[in-house]
């Protein structure tokens, strides 16, 4: 199966701060792939190297076997990604339905009527069409992301990338989100990454798990494997803390 | 001065000129407008340029700012007036006001702008990015609406400023307010009492409205808790 994502030997820095060292991953097209790992070991940063929001200082990035560059990263960006972030990230000025027929019309140049039509429907899928005209600050943190989920599907993008996208949340919206990107999960042509604490779902969605520490990946496999026998001391100690 | 303000044959003969008032009212209004216009898109180019992740626009709009905050506005009138026929540039005085003004409120609003766009949360630039926005339609779309809210009350203040310094063009002969209140009071009979208070008046009945109404809506903000860009400037102060 083709490699939608592709990373090779990918290094970052932040002025003295080497936070992703020499990082090969490869993501097959479909694949949900959760990655785990403690605060600051580089799963932001590497989550962000795929849209280009960070660009590596060594290495390269392919989206779908094309070479990630300064250049061509909007290009690329607008058609084949999407990204859900932690703190939603809804433009405060615009209506729900505004946030999500925004990069439609403008990039995409679809006609607004069919740019709603679109929104609407992937309204129904989180469950928000009624808050079409709401303005997103009135909207509580649950139903904040599932607008930004609905704005990341509104662009048709395959690719979804999600940076812990309930670790902002009051813990009784969690499952809510959780739930929408269950389901998500189902669409077998949309390729997932996933940066989460939420153990349980990790284990239900993912294909793949990878665990980083300290700007590496340490350890990968499928959830069951990775969840009940890992081979690595420090996966063993980040599991056991964080199931506990 | 004092006793002439109490002497009414100085100001019926005030009254009596008032449609040259009016018409050095309305000069004075047409300077302003013209002149906020140009400030306004100076100051959105230059504030944009200052707010860039490229060193060259950053510094280019630096030498704007502190060139025209830091050198009277009036020096720089006489530079275009008096300077500039030297080099075969021969502008009107009318002209010569509105570009000075124009372009000096402009180094004033492009730090408005700068500080309003330091406002907005880094998050908003990276949605937009994310999405495929380009730099300039991620600042036109998404960033610069966001900024409008906060930069208005200081926005206003500056255009109250804009206001006031349009009186330079009484120094080269601009036919405003300022100009006809001092041909008044230098004319023959010396009316200067009743004079520059009727053209005081008239600049406060511009300028009070719009310092208040900056000034309520300051504290409506406030309110609200959101960060106005004095705010964020001092935080970058206190921070550096
Ligand atoms: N823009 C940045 N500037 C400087 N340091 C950064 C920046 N982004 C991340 N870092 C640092 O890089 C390291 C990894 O960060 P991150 O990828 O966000 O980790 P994680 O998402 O796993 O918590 C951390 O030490 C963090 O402080
Ligand atoms: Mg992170």
């Amino acid at each position: 199966m083709l490699d939608v994502i592709k990373l090779v030997k990918v290094n970052k820095s932040f002025g003295g701060l080497h936070v992703l060292k020499d990082v090969d991953l490869e993501v097959a097209e479909g694949e949900k792939l959760v990655i785990i790992g403690p605060s600051g070991s580089g799963k932001s940063t590497t989550v962000r190297c795929m849209n280009f929001l960070e660009e590596p200082t060594s290495g390269e990035v392919y989206i779908n076997g094309e070479l990630l560059t300064h250049k061509n990263k909007t290009q690329i960006v607008r058609s084949s990604i999407a990204m859900v972030f932690q703190q939603f990230n809804l433009y405060p000025h615009k209506t729900v339905l505004e946030n999500l027929t925004l990069a439609p019309i403008k990039l995409q140049k679809v006609p607004k009527a069919e740019a709603e039509e679109r929104a609407f429907k992937y309204l129904d899928i989180v469950g928000l069409r009624e808050k079409a005209n709401s303005y997103p600050t009135t909207l509580s943190g649950g139903q904040q992301q599932r607008v930004a989920i609905a704005r990341a599907l509104c662009s048709r993008a395959k690719i979804i990338l999600f940076d812990e996208p309930t670790s902002a949340l009051d813990p009784e919206t969690v499952q809510e989100v959780l739930d929408v990107m269950i389901r998500l999960a189902s669409e077998k042509n949309i390729t997932m990454v996933i940066v989460t604490h939420e153990m349980g779902f990790a284990r239900q969605v993912a294909d793949r798990v990878i665990f980083m520490d300290d700007g590496r990946i340490i350890e990968q496999g499928p959830p069951e494997h990775f969840f009940t026998n890992p081979t690595e001391e420090r996966t063993k100690a980040f599991l056991s803390k964080i199931l506990r | 001065m004092i006793e002439q303000i109490f002497t009414p044959w100085r100001w019926q003969n005030l009254f009596t000129e008032w449609p040259l008032l009016l018409r050095a009212f309305l000069t004075t209004l047409e300077a302003a407008v013209l002149a906020l216009l140009l400030a306004l898109i100076l100051g959105v180019i230059f504030g944009l340029m200052s707010s860039s992740h490229h060193r060259l626009p950053r510094a280019v709009a630096r030498v704007y700012v502190e060139f025209f905050q830091n050198t009277p506005l009036m020096i720089q009138l006489f530079f275009v007036f008096f300077a500039l026929p030297y080099a075969g540039i021969n502008l009107p005085s009318f002209t010569c006001g509105v570009l000075c003004v124009g372009v000096y409120t402009g180094a004033y609003i492009s730090e408005v702008v700068r500080a309003g766009i330091g406002s907005i949360p880094r998050g908003q630039f990276e949605a937009a990015y994310s999405q495929g926005f380009t730099y300039l339609q991620t600042m036109t779309l998404i960033i610069l609406p966001q900024t409008v809210k906060i930069i208005l009350p200081p926005l206003v203040n500056q255009c109250v400023n804009l206001i006031k310094n349009t009186s330079v063009l009484a120094m080269i002969a601009g036919g405003d307010l300022m100009y006809v209140a001092n041909n008044w009071a230098t004319n023959g009979n010396a009316s200067y009492g009743p004079a520059y208070l009727i053209c005081g008046v008239l600049y406060f009945c511009l300028c009070f409205p719009l310092s208040t109404w900056a000034r309520r809506y300051e504290e409506k903000l406030k309110r609200q808790d959101i960060r106005t860009p004095e705010e964020v400037l001092e935080t970058e102060a206190m921070a550096s």
